[in-house]
């Protein structure tokens, strides 16, 4: 019986094996065959590109990679969600030909992981602006970033203080480990802030709006995609937020959407980061989807959060 | 209080419990149903979804719930009926069995959440299968496995002892008078269980998040070829399945009109799950009768 | 085989037979081993990420269990868990608290009071409530449950509450369904000796039935927890996330399941933050065994 057992285990652990090996072969060889049809340099470009990651920047992608391989049939994109994080991971551990981040690498890449984001190569796409959003009934139409930052620290609790209606504020934050919520305290607070007794922390745009929207006194802030006329937008040190606001730089609270490769791109990564680039993209998918060209700003930014002309 | 009162306070109070589940029920689906089912058309159920434009449909979250399905009956049946059988007819009692019967009780009661990210660290991360419908299905697997188990034993262990023995004295061996004797009594009660198991499948979402991934590429009807990575059969491609669609349109939807969409999927899945109740107590039925030839 | 037959003729007879019959064996116990190694594999995998954060990133275990403050992205970052703990532990008792009463009174209804009713109607309507997707109890909890608590009490609407009450509405069919196992179980001979003494239904049903059947009704409500406790999405959509111990039953607060689901995607496999996650997913783990446990102690005390 007991030899019978070891038998039994050992032929369970060989088909096991088996199985992940050949799942493993499976996947180096289609990401071989890309690169060798591409090093062959002939005109068609052709291989398969699986781009995961920002569920933010997702539509975007998917729709662009879909227009790219109607022109391009050789080429076949995949474009997966899972978070930021799971883009990175995935695209520094070789997963992935492109990872989706909505914050850079290096800002979630700290301490001993760093040496990991060094060979990643950025590729700015687009630039998404955020906007406070209150709920209508607190009478507010401006906060300054003082007024947020005592808001959003718990200094202020009641929207009388910063000029409003007697209402105790709600505030309606995301999870810390947010890349929306990293720009927001980078770009509108300037510090970071600690999840408060009492605030709520939804990761998704849509539950925020929602609740926002439902909840008196509340307060959050939203992607310029999704504002629509439940919430009330709030001016930041008296600059509404819009398109032009955020590409003359006089809006601070935007970021880009980077998607990044490991190392250099193969050609028909290369050729499709391209495309999300030109105009034909920038100035149709990207603005429909309610993001900015990033081509069409007149600053720019770096990973420290300097700005220049 | 006079005992007399007593029994008749207790026995109002039990049937407004009884009548309150039921309106709850009621207003439950009565909720879901009237929000949902006048969104629900041919179109709806076919078209693709649309990102931002609004008038999207849930056609491939549909088919990738059913796809999702039969993957992990294939995947579940084989294994849960053998281990069942092996749990009520192989194995002595005794310690041994005892433990197993432990691990079968463990496992089913794992929550989803747990077996979806052990799903991503094994089949997605280790053996780099990547989001796609392959892990998806392991994963359900993984806590449908435990459901099948015990349907087997009870359904194998509910064969009347004197059939068994027959067989076994006209020198059958166990092998076979479980196969061609025992199995096909125990048949429409297996049967009866995997369809309410299988609706439960189809409304999982939390252990898919991780595993089947939130994203549906593009898929092309024609291309029937699975090894083709835009063909609806090819279990590596990433999958959105019904219950996870629900829970992205509410949270993260673009689209106009993702409210009513949200409501529209939300009463396709319960219908679904409706008729997979209803389909297995008829199914049941009807095997009963044609079996055992009462009326 | 006692009689001496031709050599060829005994291996076409026995040989099929036995073949067919170590086919079998071998097959079953395969399966058998697939569902060992799962479990195996499950709590390998689970333990040596959750265990990770201790010995890898050098947080305290008992800093873990017994911390206030959850601020992994901060500096210094903080994993303290315990108001996940709390949270999970508060909501899923509280579920359990609202649907036990009910799920009891609903079994008695269906095996003492009207059992030819019960069986056809209440039974359907139990088994459908069992069926009904958890995305969809969220999606209900927040368009109902949510505006229905923020109008009738002070605060978010959002909560322990909130939650307990969608909770409460999808473990009610595992208890009921115990408890009616159980209650049907029960020798009508003891019942019958009680009304015969001329007790009403109610005394029978208090004294005799309900003392009776404690430990498998404790069974339900125990199962019921277990499922309460592990519910991610539906719960995660009502409960607000602030990783505090909350000052109210209508305060936005945390359990280990939502803390997973919230941050699982945004962080980096490896990281401190991520690690902290496996180790939630492991303390889940970790009770799950202890309900089974419980449950077990109890189905040993049922059966004596």
């Amino acid at each position: 019986m007991k030899k019978m057992l070891l038998l039994v285990v050992a032929v369970m652990l060989t088909i096991g094996l088996a199985a992940c090996g050949s799942s493993n072969n499976a996947n180096n060889s289609t990401n071989q065959g890309a690169g060798e049809t591409n090093n062959g340099g002939a005109e068609e470009l052709s291989g398969s590109i699986l781009a995961v990651g920002s569920t933010a920047l997702q539509p975007l992608v998917d729709q662009v990679s879909k227009k790219f391989m109607e022109t391009n049939p050789g080429v076949t994109i995949q474009v997966q969600g899972g978070g930021s994080g799971t883009g990175l991971t995935q695209v520094a551990g070789g997963q992935a030909q492109i990872g989706n981040s909505d914050i850079f690498a290096e800002e979630k890449f700290k301490d001993a992981d760093a040496a990991l984001a060094e060979g990643l190569v950025d590729h700015q796409v687009a630039v998404v602006a955020m906007s406070t959003v209150v709920n209508k009934d607190v009478g507010i139409d401006s906060l300054t970033k003082q007024q947020l930052v005592d808001i959003f620290t718990g200094k202020v609790t009641n929207w009388k203080d910063v000029g409003g209606v007697d209402e105790k504020i709600t505030i309606i934050n995301r999870p810390s480990s947010s890349g929306t919520r990293k720009t927001f305290e980078t770009y509108a607070l300037g510090t970071k802030t600690e999840d408060l007794q009492g605030s709520i922390q939804e990761d998704s745009s849509g539950t925020v709006k929602k609740l926002v929207g439902e909840t008196p006194g509340a307060i959050g802030y939203l992607a310029l995609s999704y504002l629509d006329d439940s919430v009330k937008t709030v001016k930041y040190d008296g600059v509404e937020a819009s398109e032009a606001t955020v590409i003359d730089g006089s809006y601070p609270v935007w970021a880009y959407e980077h998607m990044y490769t490991k190392g250099e791109p193969d050609a028909a990564t290369a050729a499709f980061l391209a495309y999300m680039l030109t105009d034909e993209v920038q100035n149709a998918d990207v603005t429909e989807l309610g993001y900015i060209p990033v081509n069409k700003m007149q600053v720019k930014r770096d990973v420290d959060g300097n700005v220049t002309k | 209080m006079n005992a007399k009162t007593a029994d008749r306070i207790a026995t109002v109070v039990i049937f407004a419990v009884a009548a309150f589940i039921v309106l709850l029920l009621i207003g439950l689906l009565g909720f879901i149903l009237v929000r949902g089912i006048s969104h629900i058309s041919w179109d709806f159920l076919t078209s693709a979804p649309e990102t931002i434009k609004a008038g999207g449909g849930i056609g491939p979250q549909l088919f990738n719930s059913l796809f999702l399905l039969v993957l992990t009956m294939l995947i579940t049946v084989p294994i849960g009926v053998g281990a069942g059988i092996f749990m009520s007819q192989y194995a002595k009692p005794g310690r041994l069995t005892n433990s197993i019967r432990l691990v079968v009780e463990v496992l089913s009661s794992f929550p989803s959440i747990v077996v979806g990210l052990f799903g991503m660290l094994v089949f997605v991360q280790k053996f780099d299968i990547g989001f796609s419908l392959l892990s998806g299905a392991l994963a359900l697997t993984v806590f449908n496995l435990p459901l099948m188990v015990r349907i087997t034993e009870q359904a194998m262990s509910g064969v009347p002892r004197e059939q068994k023995e027959a067989s076994l004295a006209l020198g059958l061996s166990r092998w076979k008078t479980i196969t061609s004797v025992m199995f096909p009594i125990a048949l429409p009660t297996i049967i009866t269980g995997t369809i309410l198991a299988a609706g439960r499948v189809f409304g999982e979402a939390a252990a898919l998040l991780f595993t089947a991934g939130m994203s549906s590429p593009r898929l092309d009807f024609t291309d029937w070829n699975p090894l083709s990575p835009f063909s609806p059969l090819n279990p590596l491609r990433p999958a959105e399945t019904l219950a996870v669609h629900i829970w992205k349109i509410n949270s993260e939807g673009l689209a106009p009109d993702a409210a009513e969409i949200a409501a529209g999927a939300s009463a396709v899945l319960v219908i679904t799950v409706l008729l997979f109740n209803f389909g297995a107590r008829w199914f049941g039925r009807y095997l009963h009768r044609k079996f055992t030839a009462t009326r | 085989m006692e009689q001496p037959a031709v050599k060829g003729q005994k291996v076409a007879f026995v040989k099929p037979h036995v073949r067919e019959e170590w086919i079998g064996r071998i097959y079953t116990t395969l399966c058998i081993l697939f569902l060992i190694v799962t479990i195996v594999a499950i709590v390998y995998f689970v333990a040596s990420k959750g265990l990770s954060t201790f010995f890898k990133n050098g947080v305290n275990i008992g800093d873990l269990l017994t911390g206030l403050k959850w601020n992994p992205e901060g500096e210094p970052p903080l994993f303290g868990a315990l108001p996940f703990i709390f949270g999970s532990f508060s909501t899923s008792l509280l579920a359990a608290l609202i649907a036990a009463p009910l799920g009891c009174c609903a079994a008695i209804f269906m095996t003492q009071i009207m059992p030819g009713v019960g069986r056809k109607y209440l039974q359907p309507v139990i088994e459908l409530l069992a069926g009904i997707p958890s995305v969809v109890y969220g999606f209900v909890g927040l368009s109902v449950i949510v505006p229905m608590l923020r109008a009738i009490f002070p605060g978010q609407g959002i909560g322990i509450m909130a939650g307990s009450l969608v909770l409460a509405v999808m473990i009610l069919p595992t208890i009921t369904t115990i408890a009616t196992d159980a209650l049907a179980a029960l020798p009508s001979g003891l019942k019958e000796g009680s009304f015969a003494l001329g007790a009403t239904r109610w005394q029978t049903i208090y004294r005799i039935v309900i003392p009776t059947t404690l430990p498998a009704l404790l069974t339900g409500v125990v199962l019921g927890m277990s499922r309460a406790f592990g519910e991610a999405l539906a719960v995660q959509m009502v409960i607000g996330n602030a990783p505090h111990i909350p000052r109210s039953l209508f305060e936005s607060t945390s359990t280990l399941t939502s803390a997973i689901t919230l941050s699982m995607g945004n962080t980096i496999t490896g990281s401190a933050h991520n690690n902290a996650l496996w180790s939630l997913a492991l303390i889940l783990l970790t009770m799950t065994f202890i309900f089974v446990f419980i449950v077990r102690v109890l189905e040993r005390r049922n059966h004596r």
